[in-house]
């Protein structure tokens, strides 16, 4: 009997997924709460694309459990797909239709009645800045205009349930915020935002993050949170010459987690900020290293990734498709 | 420091026009030898045809433009004796193994046989990839193809290397070993120019331009143009961001405000003054917030400041 | 869905032209130029006897709409050569004792020369000639028992003697297969080189390659090299299985036929890579590439409908077919055995079209993304 659930818009719960020998997704488990925009990240082959088919209702979970938008997605797949939003910025739109033969397009995908139709299209090209554009070739919108239309194509059915797959990609930054105020007027009215990226600047504009690697959820929260509790140790800036030699040296350092090259100057991570603080400059000048810079600083969204998923390359490291 | 001799790279007053676009509109810059430099800006802001144009692949419809010493207009050949250029989809044959597809740019940039060898098993074990030699190309993961598109291209030990959006769709660890990898080019006395659409990673750049429409905003080291930076930023940190960002809009001396995650990021004109102007607001209006404190811009709020100010 | 689809394919310019003016075309072509008939025959006579009978017999050949009496001439090295090099594809040699022999009504034979190379046309023409001497002669035979009172019927006649020279079987296959040769090179040249370029572009490949020091010649030499060896291997496989398998009698030298080849080869590659140029997209290119390399091979070569009996029009075409001329050398080669000076004509006109292209698909190439 279908129920709608309205309490999480989107539950899971131990979801697995095995591909003959290989676990792609390993017990993943989270909920969000309508009105929510949650981001999804990490590597390829992490997981990260096959939950979120599983949430679309393309795949099949081998178990566990999925409810989106009040269905659940084993038994009422159709369904699922029915009340979700698919949005792809450089795959979902026709090039070669006019933006509203794409709008029309998209309408008769969705199965939304005709008298709605005309109304919600309406709406999307206003939302989209579109007005006067209408019959122009998709081909010629420049790339923030399509991705408001790719984003009004994909909710003119008011699904409870939006996903993003690197939304704002390649979109200049001022495109990109009207872009993101639509995404939280959205969300202000209800509906759930997921968003998959590797971007990590599109990353900081959700309320909160999973981070998959090797199949499992390895973080989960707002990207302060992560920032602060999940990062082991300290991150300190330090300005160094010569700069090459100052990297070798500071990773022969035992009190050094990690340290790498960014831009002019190097990232250190240590387990102990003050202590580091005070014993590296005269350890670096032993080795001949002048440091004119060691303070702290906050960690980025990619530092933390970079920690909790950093792999060397394994032998055998094969492309998942 | 200003345009010197010692330039790997110069334009000047490059334009290329396409029908009903002109991609690059009067481009200028250079490029110190030794450095990487980074061609930064959204998609359609006239990075892959600046890249091309030095790459001798596309000739300017106006404007000069040397790479490695050498006029790209006039003498396009001599000028990929030097540079190695990997577009956004770069020449991998996948139909050819590892190997065979290092033999084949070896041959096409006239690498003798036997530094071939030395150099090519040397460029393959740094990248890790000495094992895989005799896998085909279409059956190696993203990370490493583009590993392998690296070391092909610099098989024959270019002077300047171009790489136009090498890291677009490749997650932050694999992005990471990346730079790794250009910065030990860079001791080695390579020149590298990079383009990319990610803002972040124009902080990584020893210089950069941002480009927009086919021209340069603003072009210098990330530290230098943060602090031309007008105003400063603050990010308020709160459970209740749309409420903040409702109080403080528009309020005095505060130019722009961005939700952004779980907080909101204020740029204002003076940063100690607003910022305690803000706490009085949010608490009046009984809005709750962690902390507000003064934090860097980041290379997307110098963007939005600049092309917001250009009208 | 399908309203999506007819919108595309109304704006796909490519989709539109196979779907309504390739069959447009391919009607017209076969419509008007296949003929399985014959008609304007170029015939040569050598009348040994030039009586008043022989004279009347030759009026015969001019009048009939089947035949163009080209020539009469007075030796048989004149009349071999015409059928060699294909300037008469029937001749007929009138006895020097045609006129005596008739009076005597006894059988007297004219001799009837086809050339076999073009099967269904030797048969027609065989026929047409039986029937214009049968016609002769019952006519003849008619008039002359009038002349004498005596009652009409049977009797001596004129009966033809025919030879078919250089496929005297007049198996269809031995003058289908050299013409397959033809096919199979123009399909391998073309449509192999014609993705060669364009596949370059398709994968992304291409705009590294010419960011690097290789030169536009060392571009187009190093992509179709491969292809003219494997042309010429397939050349060598098609001769051994006609040969072997089909028993196709191969009469002509190994290095005529391979000589040619080359310069068939040179026009088709080069053909195919300033296809590959021009086009950036595989599918395509392979498109223009059959349409102007196989579809005219097959129609419009003589490969298998015979050019004579086309139309003038088209006929007029078909000089510009440069793979008729490789027909029709490589059917010589193999039926007639005869050497390049009777082919002269078709040599140098493939030698003309191997210097032409060759000269344009080697600056064909650029290395530009403009």
């Amino acid at each position: 009997m279908a129920g709608q659930d309205t309490t999480a818009s989107v539950r899971v719960e131990s979801l697995v997924k095995k591909f003959g020998k290989f676990t792609a997704v390993d017990r993943v488990s989270f909920a969000t709460a309508p009105g929510e925009i949650f981001g999804f990240l990490g590597p390829n082959g992490a997981g990260k694309s096959t939950t979120i088919r599983i949430l679309c209702g393309l795949l099949r979970p081998t178990s566990g459990k999925a409810v989106v938008a009040g269905f659940d997605v084993a038994r009422q797949a159709e369904e699922v797909r029915q009340n979700i939003g698919y949005m792809s910025q450089k795959f979902s739109l026709y090039n070669t239709l006019k933006v509203v033969e794409n709008l029309r397009f998209f309408a008769g995908m969705y199965s939304v009645p005709r008298d709605l139709a005309d109304a919600r299209i309406r709406e999307a090209i206003a939302m989209a800045g579109l007005a006067g554009h209408e019959h122009d070739l998709t081909a010629t919108l420049a790339g923030g205009w399509k991705q408001r239309l790719a984003l009004g194509c994909s909710i003119l059915h008011r699904p409870k349930v939006l996903f993003l797959d690197e939304p704002t990609s390649g979109v200049d930054p001022i495109s990109r915020r009207q872009f993101w105020d639509l995404i939280h007027e959205m969300a202000g009215g209800g509906v759930t935002v997921f968003v998959s990226t590797h971007y990590m600047d599109e990353a900081e504009y959700c309320n909160r993050l999973a981070l998959m690697n090797r199949g499992a959820l390895v973080a989960l929260g707002t990207p302060n949170e992560l920032k602060r509790h999940l990062m082991k140790g300290a991150l300190l800036l330090a300005k160094c010459e010569p700069l090459g030699p100052a990297l070798e040296i500071l990773q022969h350092n035992p009190a050094v987690v990690d340290a790498a090259v960014f831009g002019e100057a190097l990232h250190v991570t240590v387990e102990d900020a003050a202590a580091a603080t005070t014993s590296l400059p005269g350890y670096l000048a032993e080795h001949g290293v002048k440091c004119t810079r060691l303070e702290p600083i906050p960690p980025s969204l990619e530092d933390v990734f970079v920690q909790l998923t950093g792999r060397r390359i394994r032998a055998g490291e094969v492309t998942a498709s | 420091m200003a345009e010197g001799s010692d330039d790997a790279i110069r334009t000047e007053g490059l334009v290329k026009r396409f029908p009903g676009v002109t991609a690059v509109d009067d481009l200028s810059f250079w490029v110190r030898r030794g450095e990487i430099f980074g061609l930064v800006g959204p998609d359609g802001a006239g990075k892959t045809t600046t890249m091309r144009i030095l790459a001798g692949v596309m000739s300017p419809d106006a404007g000069t433009a040397s790479v490695a010493g050498f006029d790209v207009v006039r003498d396009p050949e001599a000028v990929k004796n030097h540079i190695s250029y990997m577009p956004q989809r770069f020449g991998l044959y996948e139909d050819l193994t590892v190997d065979e597809n290092i033999r084949f740019y070896a041959d096409l940039f006239g690498v003798p046989a036997r530094d071939r060898e030395a150099h090519a098993g040397r460029l393959l074990e740094a990248a890790g990839m000495s094992e895989f030699r005799g896998r085909l190309a279409g059956n190696l993961s993203g990370g490493m193809k583009q590993k392998l598109g690296l070391a092909c291209a610099l098989v024959h030990h270019p002077r300047v290397l171009l790489l136009d959006e090498p890291t677009t769709g490749v997650d932050p660890v694999s992005r990471r070993e990346f730079w790794q990898i250009l910065y030990s080019l860079l001791a080695e006395g390579v020149t590298i120019v990079i383009s990319t659409a990610y803002l972040d990673e124009a902080e990584r750049c020893t210089r950069l331009a941002l480009l927009f429409k086919g021209r340069s905003l603003l072009c210098d080291t990330p530290e230098r143009l943060k602090a031309q930076m007008p105003g400063a930023t603050l990010v308020v940190v709160s459970p209740h961001p749309r409420e903040v960002r409702d109080r403080l809009s528009g309020a005095e001396g505060v130019s722009n405000v961005v939700l952004v995650g779980d907080g909101v990021h204020l740029v204002v004109d003076d940063a100690s003054r607003r910022c305690a102007e803000a706490k009085q607001m949010l608490t009046a209006a009984g809005i709750p917030f962690d902390e507000i404190a003064e934090s860097e811009p980041s290379i997307e709020d110098l963007f939005v400041a600049y092309v917001g100010s250009q009208g | 869905m399908a309203r999506k689809e007819l919108i595309q394919i109304r704006r796909d310019p490519r989709s539109l032209f196979i779907a309504l003016i390739m069959p447009v075309m391919q009607m017209a072509m076969l419509g008007y130029g296949v003929s399985l008939d014959a008609k304007h025959i170029p015939l040569y006579v050598y009348d040994q006897e030039g009586s008043q009978e022989s004279q009347a017999l030759l009026k015969r050949f001019q009048a009939s709409e089947y035949f163009d009496l080209v020539k009469t001439v007075d030796n048989y090295r004149e009349l071999t050569a015409a059928v060699d090099s294909d300037r008469s594809k029937l001749a007929v040699v009138i006895p020097f004792d045609f006129s005596e022999r008739l009076r005597d009504a006894n059988q007297t034979n004219v001799q009837v020369i086809v050339d076999g190379t073009d099967d269904n046309t030797a048969n027609l023409a065989t026929d047409y000639a039986r029937a214009v001497i049968g016609q002769f002669s019952v006519d003849f035979r008619t008039e002359w028992l009038r002349r004498q009172g005596l009652p009409v019927g049977g009797g001596g006649t004129v009966s033809i003697e025919p030879r078919t020279w250089f496929n005297e079987d007049l198996e269809s296959r031995n003058f289908i297969i050299p013409g397959i040769v033809a096919l199979v090179m123009a399909l391998v040249g073309a449509l192999l080189t014609s993705l060669t370029i364009s596949r370059e572009w398709e994968r992304g490949t291409m705009e590294q390659l010419i960011s690097t020091p290789i030169t536009s010649q060392e571009v187009m030499f190093g992509k179709l090299i491969p292809y003219f060896a494997i042309g010429l291997v397939d050349a060598a496989m098609c001769v051994a299985i006609g040969v072997w398998w089909f028993d196709v009698p191969f009469r002509g030298t190994l290095t005529s036929l391979f000589a040619t080849t080359s310069l068939f080869l040179i026009v088709i590659l080069g053909i195919g890579f300033m296809i590959s140029v021009a086009i950036k997209s595989q599918l395509g290119a392979s498109q223009i590439a059959l349409l102007v390399t196989l579809l005219p091979t097959m129609m419009l070569s003589g490969f298998a409908f015979p050019i004579d009996q086309m139309p003038p029009v088209i006929r007029a075409i078909t000089y510009v077919v440069y793979s008729r001329y490789y027909v029709t050398i490589l059917k010589a080669i193999f039926l007639k055995g005869v050497g390049v000076r009777a082919l002269l004509a078709p040599v140098m006109a493939m030698a003309i079209y191997a210097v032409v292209i060759g000269w344009m698909a080697t600056h064909a190439f650029k290395k530009t993304l403009d």
